[in-house]
């Protein structure tokens, strides 16, 4: 019945930490009838070992592309770090005919084998470009009119732009039109752009909070209720360590951080402990009121 | 050690920026011709002094490959790929210093946190150990149990790879 499947790809980040995404991911999804495939099996993309060998993260992408080849399933990543990575991997080898040869090799003998006949989008662009934002405001029930809330697109959802080649990485407007679509208000704040620093945040801490500290800073001026993203990890350094930013610089933010699946699921009637609320570390409570469901 | 330390030319690799060069990723670093655009918009440099990408990509130039090499600072990196987004010059910037930190990770210094992570992929396909109560909190959202990593066919992959070797010794 569905016309749009994929081959749902969930990273480490997810499983390891943030639940309620995939959770409220899982939710929507189904709401909007995109069927999802389970890998079977699966290993990291390689994106947090690249530092150390670039040749380990082409095999590693290149394995999980193989796979869902195998099973003639695009992909889709809820995380924008493996859609980046396996995106560009995927392009790299599609182009590079010595290099794939090169890749499969090390692919061959666990019975994988690189072809470049599937494509692999993020959630946000099948969101987008499959389902559409028509499609996204057929299904809701419960605008969240009078909400004002801030984006944050991260920087692996359409950086480098040479190779993914989605959204403008220097005037993101995917999320802030997937936002308008539930009928919340997305307004503009200075640093928009800004990166989360979550890469460097088990290298230097100081660093890490720093870029918080000022992203946060920049949403409270612009007068915004909440703070949306489309990544696990961004999350997790505005959500989990907003509380440690606190701490390091003895500010007070209370900045509410959700999945943009947790906002849409808000606005599709869906009850907020479907959608994995119980699991951020900054109360929601006070626009979960604001747009009609009791806290519990 | 301060980048500003004068430079021995008894240090100087000559070489080194064609190896650079010759990686993927470092293909266009002769082309930077320092305008500072990277170092003026890079998030990391705004917060910690030793972090300048212009300068790096001067003292690959240069041919100070020890210094670079041998730096804490090349670890900084957020990888938000800003610098290679806005370079003028086509220099990618970020993957420049990708390719130096994979030289630096090839002659051994390798921060702890990617070894307990590449010792994570090779046990169980995930970088990071799924806690048990993860997998608890899972069926109590009604996720679908995780798929399993292919142990052995990741390992046969990336066993014949010089940084497994680098990790053996």
């Amino acid at each position: 019945m569905s016309e749009i499947k994929y081959m749902i790809f969930l990273g480490c980040v997810i499983p390891y930490r943030v639940s309620s995404f995939e959770a409220s991911a899982r939710k929507v999804l189904r709401n909007l009838n995109v069927e999802l495939v389970e890998m079977p099996e699966f290993n990291c993309c390689g994106l947090p070992l690249e530092p150390i060998s670039h040749e380990l993260t082409l095999i590693l992408s290149a394995r999980n592309i193989a796979v869902a080849e195998r099973e003639g399933l695009n992909i889709m990543a809820l995380c924008p770090g493996c859609a980046g990575t396996l995106k560009k991997v995927n392009r790299v080898l599609k182009e590079d005919k010595g290099l794939r040869e090169e890749i499969n090799k090390h692919l061959k003998e666990s019975n994988l084998e690189f072809r470049g006949t599937v494509n692999v989008k993020h959630l946000s662009q099948v969101l987008i470009e499959d389902v559409g934002l028509d499609g996204i405001k057929r299904a809701i029930v419960k605008p969240l009119k009078g909400l004002r809330v801030a984006e944050h697109s991260g920087c692996h959802l359409s950086r480098p732009r040479k190779y993914i080649g989605f959204d403008d990485p220097e005037n993101p407007m995917v999320l802030r039109r997937l936002i308008e679509a539930t009928g919340a208000k997305c307004v503009e704040y200075m640093g928009e752009t800004e990166c989360c620093g979550a890469t460097v945040a088990g290298i230097n801490d100081k660093i890490s909070l720093s870029l918080v500290r000022e992203k946060l800073s920049h949403i409270i001026e612009a007068g915004a209720e909440a703070l949306i993203t489309i990544c696990p990890s961004c999350h997790l350094m505005y959500d989990a360590n907003q509380i440690r930013a606190e701490r390091m610089f003895n500010e007070k933010y209370g900045i509410p951080v959700l999945h943009y699946t947790q906002l849409l699921g808000l606005a599709m009637g869906i009850p907020p402990a479907e959608l994995g609320f119980d699991e951020l570390r900054v109360s929601p409570e006070k626009i979960l009121g604001k747009v009609g469901f009791i806290s519990h | 050690m301060s980048r500003n330390e004068g430079v021995n030319p008894f240090r100087i690799d000559p070489k080194f920026r064609y190896e650079v060069v010759r990686m993927p990723g470092g293909e266009k670093l002769l082309q930077c011709f320092q305008c500072g655009t990277c170092t003026s918009d890079c998030p990391v440099a705004r917060f910690d002094e030793r972090y300048r990408p212009r300068n790096i990509i001067r003292m690959v130039q240069l041919g100070l490959k020890d210094r670079v090499l041998s730096s804490d600072f090349l670890w900084l990196c957020a990888s938000c790929f800003t610098c290679t987004d806005r370079c003028p010059q086509g220099v990618e910037v970020a993957s420049v210093i990708r390719v130096l930190k994979n030289m630096a990770a090839a002659e051994g210094r390798i921060p702890q946190l990617f070894k307990v992570q590449l010792g994570n992929l090779v046990k169980t396909g995930y970088v990071y150990e799924i806690p048990e109560s993860r997998i608890k909190r899972r069926e109590m959202l009604g996720l679908p149990p995780l798929p399993t990593g292919n142990v052995e066919g990741i390992i046969k992959s990336i066993k014949g790879l010089s940084i497994m070797k680098v990790l053996e010794g």
